[in-house]
């Protein structure tokens, strides 16, 4: 037990692996072995993850905010090291991962072909995205940051739709693009502080007088260059408006799993750097830009709702609607950069509300998505389109499904009483005295959402019945229903009682930076 | 007096290389075993090596001297440090590699795997020297046996020009890095080639800077250096399997290395007076190379170009002479050498059963040889530098010497990364994945000892993506000893 | 040394110069004897007796450490004379060897007796110390040289080939006796280690010192076959018995080496400057037109005689180097010289005899044809390349490390391109021999052993040369340094 609790994360994170590793070596053709072996090995981080959340102290040391740290020598030539560690901004993101992957697994079981790899593909990418959660040093979260990448490009490359290999080569070139600068933006850092250690670099970075460089451009514009590198490496990844394009292409093509996959985690991957590295370690070169973050979080909120309420594939429309709703997480992030250094208590407490709802946003936001795409892809299995002129009426012979639909729906819109509703409010309140026409525009744009899930309805499940589908659509089965219930439990009890995690949330955002 | 051991590793290919010569043509099984027992001997030899160095002491080990012409000042002078070992270990795999996946050669096989032994004795001469003029000796020992067994076994169209080019060029670099070797020997008036005496020579400045492009150059051409590099892809594509395996996993870190050696440790400050050169270079080589190998349509030309654009990463890593440039450049020779090992032989696996490189008429080959496309994605995602392989922990230093260096090498060089991720990811879903063309449905898998080539060669890989540890602290005791000499003149 | 006094050690200098006339004694002799099938063993019997002269010379014929001059001052019984004797001697002694498979000349004892002759001569040139004693030694050189040449009389080309090499080599005399002649009248002595001295006593005129010098280089140059004074070399190599022509390439032109080398240091020691240049730009000439022609070359003799005038080139780089390290340079360059070149003529000879030509493409696939000769004729073009571990490659870097210690490192710069032209050609040849498909795929016969041992005594010479420097480096030197101490 005591081994346990001194090596939990690391148990988080490579049980995964090693499950894949397993699995690599098992021979044969028996594709129940692999769907079982691979749902069965990613339910055990998901049970560690709820061990740790048991263990979690909820209010933390403010000197030393992260629990269950461990740190091994690895990179020792460069000061890089093995050193994982979370607060209450990362446990809910790692419960995130490690509660969407066994039930994107298990949407999985309807994948025929090539499980093997399928499933071990998979699990790697757990790890990667685990890691970037997890990781308390700059080095080993740009591993983590780009390993997951790999199993994503040939998820979506062998096990996507008619344009896979172009969305999966645009997908990854997009990223690894977006990492170029991060990249270059470690290494100078890692150069000039000499460790790569974030709890380190969060110290000395900020007030760094020097870098040991011959780079022959002032100090200013190079920390400023390097904040660009950041949030333009995250900014794709989120993705804020305009580095979007890659996302609707991705999802669509994207199989089930993988884009539940997609927009419940990787999406938190860029609005988790946000916060765990570009304000602690830009803090004034956020401020001073706060406004142009701003800018674009309101322009990906309109924006991503009016180019959902376009489409006219589901699966597009949903994915735009991610655009949509991480605007909202980068519009808290915005706002609380820009209120840094405030020292009166009303503007600390509407930073807090901001960063609070955008973390739990960023929760939600992969609940409801995850259900979206799921629920997209149970239709898609049936009819064999995604055209949502084609659909119509669908509620009178799929009414389990319908109900279901509606609901994750309403979370996805933010109607009071589930869960999205919370942390839009709490964003919108935080953000509301700070930026208040971003604020403003920002509730126009939910209007939009509005439109937009309300019109997918609609031309789903309302409406005169599309006469081909009459006997051909079976509602939705129970191993699908076992997909959806967890989410919709969630939603549902963080609609109604908050409480349980913003508590963590509040608490670490508050000395987040 | 303790065991030869290095002796021993650099004779046993040369003594197989001459028994292979008096076996009798048709006895192919003991030609073959002759080869595989002097490469299981070899790595086995180069494994004990690596794991009994101590690296806490560090400096040269497991010497051996003896003179050999004293009248010049020349000795037969072989030691070891933490840059020369991996190098070692490296050819140490390469070569049991290279035996491996040349199972079925069937024309003159035993000449074929002679000269492939000659070669291996090159290398490990070459990495194991501490003379001056034995460093050249072992070094030219490679001329023949590169081009014959080019010529001979190399794919027909463009064996001729590529074996000679390759040739030339080399012997061009060798021979120029010969005049500046004398030069040293002359301008030191110690009247010795042995290089840990010249390091303490004292050159003058004047002295250096005249010289050491000569040096540098002679012996970075064969490290592929911009713009000599034309006979690498050339030559590569040319070559059978196995001696594209060897040229470019381990013959292009010997050029490299011997810049290192000779070049930077005996005229640092001439190095210090040239670095931008070569770091505009190897710049150069990193984004060019790439850039062309996006465009390559032929399988084998497309890793061709992928060498020089990573030997340019082990140039600018030198080139910094800061210790993390220093490191990373150590770690991506290795790196370097088992991954294009790996992609070389991945490469000959799909030629042999598909009988074309043309990239447009292959695809979909991972549902006939998974194990190939495994190889090749593992050697893929270390040559884009992907974290968790070894690329990335070799790539990682070098980028940071650069910035301590020069910041604009950094950021340039950068560049050939997301386009090496765009070539590899091309060309893995155009020759493994998507349709598979009707000529090519009756591919076999590849063979056991494939399997054990490309497993072994990916394991290692992976291993050192995971655990720098392994090598870094090695590579990072040779490192002491160029950051000594840089410091110290 | 007061002349007339005669003692044994003048008998012993001369040793194997006695045991050579001796042995074209016996020879002519057994000419006359021999009848049908043991005229075959002309050739065994020469080198047999070679053999034994060489024996005989290293037990009782070493020099002293300091030479001495001897016969009145005709001759210097000195290290370099003695290594170079050794030359001669082993290269007569492998020639013979390939001639006794030779049809043309197998069955002559006069041959062998001419060969040992002219032997003679180069034997005298290496230790003459007087210009009258050097001429005549180069023309007892010479005179069976032009009758060896063209001594297939039913063959025109050898019949060419002697008059060709007999007109050039007349005119090349003519102009070397006329360099001597001016240099006794200038001085007024014709003993070689008095001239320096001469010379600076008379205050002769620089630009006279300067016609002298370049006269006798001319004469050398003929000998040693540099360009410009090479036009003989490719047809009389062509046409004349292909063992000779390897005579020719390494013997010959060891000798020239030797007595060039000797004049150079003792005569001219206060001009080496001027001299050095010239030769400078001999050696120049020589690489660049030899490997320039080489490379176009269909036949391989002719090949292989461009490349000989290329490799002159070479080896005049450490004589332009004018220091006793460049001397030591030279003298190793030509063993090595030696034992690769015959090695390539020897194998050149053979295929000739069994293919009926000695064009290139008569060698096609001969790797499969004769596995052990395509692997011989790796170990011989690799050499003649200048690639390690063989005996070429150990006597380029020594002229390069000569002419570098002297600073002349264009000069360098110039040997470099040409060695890589060279390997070119050479690297050509093989490919011709490993890759290029025969014409008629039969393996060739086993070849006689008179012909085997030679060969394999040559490759057991390029390899031993080619890593096992030690006793053969401080041969050259003491070669090198008898000439420049005295």
């Amino acid at each position: 037990m005591e081994f346990i609790e001194n090596h939990l994360l690391t148990l988080i994170l490579f049980t995964p692996t090693a499950a894949a590793l397993i699995l690599l070596f098992v021979p044969g053709k028996n594709v129940r072995v692999f769907r079982w072996g691979a749902l069965a090995a990613s339910l055990i981080p998901f049970a560690l993850t709820l061990f740790a959340w048991a263990r979690f102290n909820p209010d933390p040391n403010p000197a030393a905010p992260f629990q269950f740290v461990e740190q091994a020598a690895w990179y020792a030539a460069i000061n890089a090291s093995y050193h994982l560690g979370i607060d209450g901004i990362s446990l809910p993101m790692v419960l995130l991962t490690t509660l969407l992957t066994p039930l994107a697994l298990l949407a999985s079981f309807s994948i025929k072909e090539r499980v093997k790899p399928y499933m071990i593909l998979f699990l790697l990418l757990e790890t990667g995205m685990l890691g970037v959660f997890m990781a308390l040093d700059l080095m080993l979260f740009f591993v983590f940051w780009e390993v997951g990448l790999v199993p994503m490009y040939f998820l979506i490359a062998q096990w996507g739709g008619a344009n896979r290999n172009y969305a999966a080569l645009k997908f990854v070139l997009y990223t690894m693009g977006g990492s170029l600068g991060l990249l270059l933006a470690i290494q100078l850092m890692g150069v000039a502080v000499g460790s790569f250690d974030l709890v380190t670099l969060t110290e000395k970075w900020p007030t760094i007088q020097s870098l040991a460089v011959p780079i022959g451009v002032p100090l200013e514009t190079v920390k400023t260059i390097a904040f660009w590198a950041f949030v333009i490496a995250f900014a794709i990844k989120v993705p804020v408006w305009p580095f979007h394009t890659w996302l609707p292409d991705a999802h669509t093509e994207a199989p089930t799993a993988g884009s539940m996959i997609l927009a419940g985690v990787l999406l938190k991957l860029g609005a988790y750097g946000f916060l765990r590295l570009v304000l602690p370690l830009f803090p004034a070169e956020a401020q001073r830009y706060a406004w142009v973050l701003a800018a674009l979080a309101v322009a990906a909120i309109i924006f991503g709702a009016l180019g959902a309420y376009a489409q006219s594939d589901f699966k597009r429309l949903v994915a735009y609607s991610s655009i949509n709703h991480m605007g909202f997480v980068v519009l808290g992030v915005a706002a609380a950069a820009y209120t840094w250094n405030a020292t009166a208590a009303g503007t600390i407490l509407d930073k807090n509300l901001a960063l609070s709802g955008a973390v739990l946003q960023m929760f939600n936001h992969g609940l409801s998505a995850a259900g979206m795409f799921f629920l997209v892809g149970v239709i898609y299995e049936r009819a064999h389109t995604r055209d949502l002129n084609e659909m119509g009426g669908l509620y009178a012979i799929l009414p389990v499904y319908g109900t279901v639909l509606i609901f994750t729906a309403m979370s996805s819109l933010g109607l009071p009483g589930l869960n999205g509703f919370v942390s839009e409010f709490l964003v919108v309140r935080g953000v509301w005295p700070i930026f208040t026409l971003a604020a403003a525009l920002s509730m126009i744009g939910l209007f939009f959402t509005g439109a937009y899930i309300l019109k997918a309805l609609k031309l789903v499940l309302h409406g005169p019945l599309n006469t081909r589908w009459e006997g051909h659509l079976t509602d939705i089965n129970a191993r699908e229903m076992i997909v959806m219930a967890p989410l919709m439990v969630l939603m549902l009890l963080i609609g109604v009682w908050p409480a349980w995690i913003l508590d963590i949330i509040n608490r670490a955002v508050a000395f987040l930076f | 007096m303790q065991f030869p051991i290095l002796s021993v590793l650099i004779f046993t290919p040369l003594a197989a290389a001459l028994i292979l010569l008096l076996l009798p043509e048709e006895k192919k099984s003991w030609i073959k075993g002759v080869a595989l027992a002097a490469g299981i001997i070899v790595l086995a030899l180069s494994i004990w090596l690596y794991a009994n160095y101590d690296i806490a002491a560090g400096g040269y080990q497991f010497q051996e001297r003896v003179d050999w012409l004293p009248a010049l000042g020349i000795s037969y002078y072989v030691g070891v440090d933490g840059i020369s070992l991996p190098m070692v270990l490296l050819s140490g795999l390469v070569i049991i590699s290279g035996v491996l996946v040349s199972w079925g050669v069937h024309d003159r096989p035993r000449e074929f795997f002679s000269f492939l032994m000659f070669l291996g004795a090159s290398v490990l001469g070459v990495f194991s020297s501490l003379d001056l003029f034995m460093l050249f000796f072992f070094f030219e020992l490679a001329v023949f046996p590169k081009y014959l067994m080019i010529v001979i076994w190399g794919s027909p169209k463009t064996r001729e020009y590529g074996g000679m080019k390759l040739t030339l060029y080399l012997f061009i670099g060798s021979m120029l890095a010969l005049v500046g070797a004398l030069a040293i020997y002359f301008g030191s008036g110690l009247r010795t080639f042995d290089m840990l005496a010249l390091e303490n020579a004292g050159f003058s400045l004047a002295f250096q800077r005249v010289w050491f492009p000569f040096v540098f150059l002679g012996f970075a051409i064969l490290g592929g250096i911009f713009p000599f590099h034309s006979w690498a892809p050339d030559g590569h594509v040319a070559a059978p399997t196995a001696i594209s395996m060897l040229l470019a996993g381990v013959e292009m870190k010997v050029g490299a290395f011997a810049a290192l050696r000779v070049g930077i440790m005996l005229l640092p400050e001439g190095a210090r007076q040239w670095a931008w050169l070569i770091l505009a270079l190897a710049t150069v080589n990193v984004v060019y190379g790439a850039f062309i190998a996006l465009i390559q349509t032929d399988f084998k030309y497309v890793i061709g170009f992928s060498s020089v654009s990573h030997m340019g990463l082990v140039l600018i890593g030198f080139a910094t002479l800061s210790r993390e440039g220093l490191i990373g450049a150590g770690m991506q020779m290795f790196s370097h050498g088992v991954m294009t090992a790996l992609f070389f032989s991945v490469v000959g696996m799909v030629y042999d059963r598909a009988h074309t490189r043309d990239i447009p008429k292959l695809g979909g080959l991972v549902r006939k040889m998974p194990w190939a496309a495994i190889g090749f994605i593992v050697g893929g995602l270390v040559s884009m530098g992907m974290p968790g392989f070894s690329g990335f922990v070799a790539e990682f230093p070098v980028f940071m010497g650069a910035w301590r260096a020069a910041p604009v090498v950094a950021v340039i060089a950068v560049l050939g990364i997301l386009i090496t991720a765009g070539y590899i990811f091309l060309t893995i879903r155009r020759v493994f994945f998507g349709e598979l063309p009707e000529g090519l449905a009756g591919v076999q898998d590849v063979t056991t000892r494939d399997k054990i080539v490309i497993g072994g060669l990916a394991a290692v890989m992976i291993g050192l993506g995971v655990f720098p540890s392994l090598m870094v602290p090695m590579v990072e005791s040779g490192v002491k000893t160029i950051l000594a000499l840089l410091g110290g003149a | 040394m007061a002349a007339g006094e005669f003692t044994t050690s003048m008998v012993l200098a001369v040793l194997p110069e006695i045991g050579l006339v001796a042995l074209a004694a016996v020879l002519l002799v057994v000419d006359l004897i021999w009848r049908g099938n043991t005229r075959r063993y002309f050739g065994w019997l020469t080198t047999a007796g070679l053999a034994v002269i060489m024996l005989l010379a290293v037990l009782f014929a070493r020099p002293a450490v300091e030479g001495a001059l001897v016969w009145g001052g005709m001759l210097r019984f000195d290290s370099a004379g003695f290594v170079f004797r050794m030359i001669f001697l082993a290269a007569a002694a492998l020639t013979a060897l390939y001639t006794a498979v030779t049809d043309s000349v197998r069955l002559h004892g006069e041959f062998y007796a001419l060969l040992l002759v002219s032997t003679l001569g180069m034997s005298l040139m290496a230790s003459a110390s007087d210009l009258i004693m050097l001429f005549l030694a180069i023309e007892t050189t010479s005179i069976p040289l032009y009758v060896l040449a063209g001594f297939i009389l039913r063959d025109q080309k050898s019949v060419e080939a002697g008059i060709k090499y007999l007109l050039f080599g007349a005119m090349a005399s003519a102009i070397l006796l006329y360099g001597f002649s001016l240099i006794y009248g200038l001085t007024g002595t014709t003993q070689l280690y008095n001239l320096g001295a001469a010379f600076q006593a008379g205050a002769v005129p620089a630009v006279l010192i300067a016609a002298v010098i370049g006269l006798v280089l001319v004469g050398f140059g003929f000998k040693v076959s540099a360009v410009p004074f090479h036009f003989w070399a490719p047809d009389v190599y062509q046409g004349a018995p292909t063992p000779v022509a390897g005579f020719l390439s390494t013997a010959s032109k060891a000798a020239g080496f030797a007595a060039l080398m000797r004049v150079m240091a003792v005569a001219f020691p206060e001009q080496s400057a001027l001299w050095s240049t010239m030769i400078a730009v001999l050696a120049t000439l020589s690489m660049l037109v030899g490997n320039y022609l080489a490379l176009a070359q269909k036949s391989l003799k002719r090949l292989l005689a461009y490349s000989s005038i290329a490799h002159a080139g070479y080896i005049l780089i450490g004589v332009a180097a004018g220091s006793e390290f460049g001397w030591l340079s030279s003298t190793y360059y030509l063993m090595a010289y030696l034992v690769t070149n015959l090695a390539a003529f020897g194998l050149v000879a053979w295929v000739e005899r069994n293919t009926g030509s000695d064009d290139l493409s008569a060698f096609a696939g001969l790797s499969r044809r004769a596995p052990a000769l395509g692997l011989v004729m790796i170990v011989a073009m690799l050499s003649l390349g200048g690639i390690p571990p063989f005996a070429g490659f150990f006597g380029k870097l020594l002229v390069f490390a000569s002419a570098i210690e002297k600073g002349m490192v264009w000069l360098v710069l110039v040997g470099i391109f040409n060695a890589i032209i060279g390997l070119y050609y050479y690297l050509m040849v093989l490919k011709t021999i490993y890759v290029n498909e025969p014409s008629d795929t039969a393996k060739l016969p086993k070849a006689a052993v008179a012909w085997r041992v030679a060969l394999t005594i040559c490759v057991v010479g390029i390899l031993v040369l080619g890593f096992w420097f030690g006793p053969f480096y401080s041969y050259a030197q003491s070669a090198a340094a008898s000439i420049w101490i005295y």
